[in-house]
């Protein structure tokens, strides 16, 4: 999709402000969120794709006044809502639970869930899938395709119908574009494709400062060999 | 997010309580349901606020600066390269600095970041700002954060893309031929691992 989400290029953004000592979360709610969502990852209650195009869909206005764990708690309450977990009214009827100082969850104990989660951050990720050879070898030239798709997708708009060329095949990964979206994994051949900064950005380019994205085999199409890289 | 921001149009429009609140909600649901327990929210925030840091990333730079057989592996394979010291969770592609070559990383689209080898991005990698810039004006960014390179220098952006995550093997500076394999991790910074920045040479007094 067209999304605000995809900013690589943009302008009116302005310098990159830094904090001096930063804490890995700014309030207690932001670690709640956080660990929140890796619970529903590994209670598979919606996958990455879909994670990150629920946040994609927040409308343009939201996410730009959002924080980055306010976009993680609409992408949660968003998905959960979709996929009939809970309900909007009965998180409103929580939280006025909650102001009114009594909580009516039972205390509960998963220490499998604990586990997997923390399995999740020391063990191999599964997003490495089995799936066709690839059409593509390292140096070879291709096209991106200039589709605007409605859905997910990991092609971001700065790169669309763009020469570039291979620099890596990666192997074959699950396919975000329809893993987003209930239409299954359908992995297949992942690339590290290089592009010459003048091709991006065309005059304004800086010099010698060339881009590597990876994009899955079916964002490109074959092209004959460029005039010059850089 | 209804009442997300105001006339102003600001970042953080919404009183924290009320966040705080539907935060609490939302888990109070998700243990009732059974889905979630405290515990484990608890146990993986405490997690990334102690244990999974730059520290653990800058184990596996040490250990390329010092073992080029390592340093090999690392860059073919950089997930079974970590696994060898203990790490993983996450599907890596390590990239080295060379005189000619500074390698930077950023994610373009969200906020992609190798979370368990340098522990969760700072508040300025997921910002628009430099989201937006790092692959448009790299060389513009990269001096506000301090480092200047020669054009002869090619700077080699890489916007992660998709579920591969970015390491970044830093140059090692000079004047370390006789530290520690410990002590050469002590220098590296998750910056200089992102690659805003370089891994500066020890202090007199640490050599």
């Amino acid at each position: 999709m067209n999304g605000i989400h995809d900013m690589g290029g943009m302008h009116g953004f302005g310098r990159v402000e830094r904090e001096a000592t930063e804490p890995v979360f700014h309030a207690a709610w932001e670690g709640r969120v956080f660990g929140l969502t890796r619970a529903c990852s590994v209670q598979h209650l919606f996958n990455i794709d879909e994670s990150r195009h629920a946040i994609e869909r927040m409308a343009p206005i939201d996410y730009l006044a959002s924080s980055y764990y306010e976009r993680w708690l609409d992408r949660n309450v968003r998905l959960l809502v979709e996929k009939g977990v809970i309900t909007h009214e009965e998180l409103e009827r929580r939280m006025a639970q909650l102001a009114g100082g009594s909580d009516p969850a039972p205390p509960h104990s998963d220490p499998k869930l604990l586990e997997g989660m923390l399995r999740a951050t020391r063990e191999r990720t599964r997003y490495r899938q089995p799936g066709p050879p690839p059409r593509f070898a390292t140096g070879d030239c291709v096209l991106t395709r200039n589709d605007a798709p409605v859905g997910h997708t990991r092609l971001p708009r700065y790169a669309r119908g763009k020469p570039g060329v291979i620099a890596r095949v990666h192997g074959s990964f699950i396919f975000p574009d329809t893993n987003a979206h209930g239409q299954g994994e359908q992995s297949h051949a992942l690339y590290s494709v290089r592009f010459d900064a003048g091709e991006l950005w065309g005059g304004s380019a800086e010099p010698c400062a060339p881009v590597h994205i990876d994009l899955w085999e079916r964002y490109l199409e074959p092209a004959a060999p460029a005039r010059s890289t850089s | 997010m209804s009442g997300a921001h105001d006339e102003h149009g600001h970042h953080h429009r919404e009183p924290e309580s009320v966040l705080s609140l539907r935060v609490r909600a939302l888990e109070s649901l998700l243990v009732e349901k059974k889905l979630v327990s405290s515990e484990a929210v608890d146990r993986i925030v405490g997690a990334y606020e102690q244990d999974i840091g730059p520290h653990n990333g800058a184990k596996v730079v040490a250990r390329a600066w010092v073992d080029p057989a390592y340093r090999q592996r690392l860059l073919t394979d950089g997930t079974a390269a970590i696994e060898e010291l203990g790490f993983g969770g996450v599907d890596l592609q390590v990239v080295e600095n060379t005189p000619g070559v500074h390698n930077l990383v950023v994610c373009t689209l969200c906020s992609c970041y190798p979370h368990a080898l340098i522990g969760l991005p700072p508040v300025w990698y997921k910002s628009f700002e430099y989201r937006s810039r790092a692959v448009r004006e790299p060389r513009v960014v990269l001096h506000e954060f301090g480092v200047d390179l020669p054009e002869s220098v090619e700077i080699r952006i890489w916007d992660s893309s998709a579920e591969l995550r970015y390491l970044v093997l830093p140059q090692r500076p000079p004047g370390t031929e006789r530290l520690s394999e410990a002590e050469l991790a002590n220098l590296v910074t998750r910056d200089a691992m992102i690659g805003v920045a370089l891994v500066p040479p020890p202090t007199a007094a640490a050599r």
